[in-house]
């Protein structure tokens, strides 16, 4: 009898859940486990990532046995674009300091939306980062670095908002 | 008497000077979020969290909650005049608020909700106000295994509450507690689960988690779906003042949304999502005429409004006695509390007494602020919903970033948060609702500690949890909530509440 998945959503839940509790019992087992009375740390991980393995498993198995609706298809587009520019942001943030990282980051998650006006994002891009400048770092004092890695630069107020 | 004294303490902090800025800025904030669909409380919050580092603690937690309960407000707006739901909470009202509108009638659903919801508020205040401190004080006897047991009852109640598959939501609970272990050990100082990053010995935050998951995975979410017609009924708001009989309507069912929300807020795993639904299914039962509903009821507007909102208030209750939080958003609290430097606990009423009672008038002011404030702002509002989403997500990841970052000034919570938003979006496909998980994520050490130092007492032996009274009744209850859910009858019933939201 072959085996078929009748809910896939559930189906690969439990699989997610497997996967995850077994890694997280895994690890456990190279800390020290101990004794209930004198727990070591890896004693509570190591039920917790046992016990969601279990729940996965009967997830997983249920999901053969029920029916349940498709998943939906995974749109890469926006993924990639949304988190790439949040990705870009932190790395940014740190090189070349918060108005370009404003900027990459607003240009780069537009190009997710798939309907992209150069003109149009651009300005939405430099007006936020600056407001974001004004606001957070100028106004509320938040230690946030604006062109740190160009030390010449910031000798000008620019950079000390 | 005493209570009244503590609410003179109560209202000479929230009303001073710069305490009612913040409040009024906490719910214009919190209005123009709830207003926006597609970022939540959860997200906002954790945006705005760094924003209130420069403030006192009391300003700060004031203008969070505003911002909490502002949101509330902000959703039913939306939700009447759009039919988009600007927060979960506000789904219902969608039902017969929209029809409302487009009978003409938008105003006067606008003006019952405000009004609703003030009464509520004012209400489930009072509530706070009244049995906080005598639970507060019996919390104190808790002993580390009654905590323990406590937990489990509110993990319980979180997934017996959650829609879905149960034994989905038990595994998300799970999975948030296995993130909240990540970190150093506190009784062997071990880092555990770290994968060999030094920024991980810390543990993940809650910004990275709450704002990856909650923002950024909706953000992309709502993405996935474009080009929806919405349909905005802005230049026919008005006739706001609700005639007599409208008043004579609403008012039972105020009362009774008022009830049951002030009742499933203090509920772990409640909170206004819950009580929404139930109130209006409530009404729906009592009415003589349920086909009216969903057709432009003015009961169907004024019972989930009143409701969300009691609910909204009253989940504070088990965060401010016990330390506990009974949603996601009350989760994050315990965080900005601690960032703040304030150890979340039964404690926290004698020991700062000004900050418990001025955060709870603070309830109350922020109430009366969103009424006066918000049926005036309506058309700015509407406005703001006239603006295209492609121009709108740019805006709220920036702040998102600003806000993941500012938390920890960590830029590797930022890269966290990209991948927490991965997660999320995952989560959204496969069905697998995450504020179970938030929660989790926030317990998991405190029950891992309980838990330890428990056992350590009772020498390994783990009767403790059955022979101490307090212990033994909380997990009587917990069990009961399971059987009861389990049940088929009920199990029925639970399916057929959780099928209205569609």
């Amino acid at each position: 009898m072959a085996i078929r998945i009748r809910n896939p959503r559930d189906f690969w839940s439990g699989v997610m859940f497997v996967a995850v509790g077994a890694l997280f019992a895994g690890i456990s087992i190279s800390y020290r486990l101990g004794t209930a009375a004198r727990m070591g740390p890896g004693y509570f991980p190591f039920v917790l990532g046992a016990m969601l393995v279990l729940l996965g498993v009967v997830i997983a198995f249920t999901a053969l046995k029920t029916d349940g609706p498709a998943v939906d298809k995974f749109h890469w587009g926006p993924i990639f674009w949304v988190l790439g520019s949040i990705v870009l942001f932190g790395v940014l943030l740190k090189l070349t300091g918060m108005l370009v990282a404003g900027v990459g980051l607003v240009v780069g998650a537009s190009m997710g939306s798939g309907e992209f006006k150069r003109r149009e994002v651009l300005i939405l891009a430099v007006g936020l980062s600056v407001f974001c400048a004004a606001v957070f770092v100028g106004g509320l004092k938040l230690p946030i670095p604006m062109c740190p890695g160009f030390d010449y630069f910031e000798r000008f107020s620019l950079c000390r908002v | 008497m005493e209570l009244f004294s503590h609410l003179a303490l109560g209202f000479e902090v929230a009303l001073a000077g710069t305490n009612i800025l913040y409040c009024l800025l906490g719910v214009i904030l919190g209005t123009l979020i709830g207003v926006l669909p597609g970022i939540g409380p959860v997200a906002t919050i954790a945006m705005l969290l760094p924003a209130t580092f420069v403030l006192p603690p009391v300003s700060a937690l004031i203008m969070l909650a505003g911002i909490y309960y502002g949101a509330q407000y902000g959703g039913s707006t939306t939700a009447i005049l759009v039919n988009l739901p600007g927060e979960v909470s506000s789904v219902v009202t969608c039902l017969d608020g929209y029809q409302m509108a487009r009978q003409g009638n938008a105003g006067k659903a606008l003006a019952i909700a405000a009004l609703g919801s003030f009464f509520a508020g004012s209400v489930a205040t009072f509530l706070i106000a009244a049995f906080a401190p005598p639970l507060a004080e019996f919390a104190l006897r808790f002993g580390p295994a009654d905590y323990f047991s406590l937990m489990v009852l509110g993990l319980i109640a979180a997934v017996v509450l959650a829609h879905g598959s149960l034994v989905k939501a038990v595994a998300m609970i799970v999975l948030g507690l296995l993130i909240g272990l990540i970190g150093t050990d506190v009784n062997s100082g071990i880092a555990r689960f770290n994968f060999g990053l030094p920024e991980l010995i810390d543990g993940v935050g809650i910004g990275p988690i709450a704002m990856g998951v909650f923002g950024f995975g909706e953000i992309i979410r709502n993405l996935d779906v474009r080009g929806e017609n919405r349909e905005i009924f802005t230049k026919r708001v008005t006739g706001l003042m609700p005639t007599w009989k409208d008043i004579v309507a609403a008012t039972p069912a105020v009362l009774r949304g008022t009830a049951l929300g002030s009742f499933l807020g203090i509920l772990p795993g409640g909170g206004p999502i819950l009580g929404s639904f139930s109130a209006y299914t409530l009404e729906k039962k009592l009415s003589r005429h349920p086909e009216k509903f969903g057709k432009g009821a003015i009961e169907g507007v004024a019972a989930p409004e009143s409701a969300n909102n009691a609910a909204a208030q009253t989940s504070f209750i088990p965060l401010l006695t016990l330390g506990i939080p009974s949603n996601p958003v009350m989760a994050l609290m315990i965080g900005a509390m601690i960032i703040h430097g304030i150890q979340p606990g039964p404690q926290i009423i004698t020991a700062k007494p000004d900050l418990f009672w001025g955060m709870i008038a603070s309830m109350w002011v922020g109430n009366l602020l969103l009424v006066v404030l918000n049926l005036p702002l309506i058309g700015l509002w509407v406005k703001l919903l006239t603006v295209p989403y492609r121009l709108l997500y740019p805006a709220i990841l920036i702040f998102c970033c600003i806000g993941v970052y500012s938390i920890n000034n960590a830029w590797m919570d930022v890269l966290l948060a990209a991948g927490f938003g991965f997660v999320g979006y995952l989560f959204g496909k496969l069905d697998c609702e995450a504020a179970p998980l938030l929660l989790g994520f926030v317990l998991g050490p405190m029950m891992e500690e309980h838990l330890r130092r428990a056992l350590l007492l009772s020498r390994g032996d783990p009767t403790v949890f059955v022979t101490r009274p307090i212990s033994a009744t909380l997990l009587v209850l917990a069990v009961v909530l399971l059987v009861l859910v389990l049940a088929p009858a009920v199990r029925k019933k639970r399916e057929e509440a959780f099928v209205e939201e569609g």
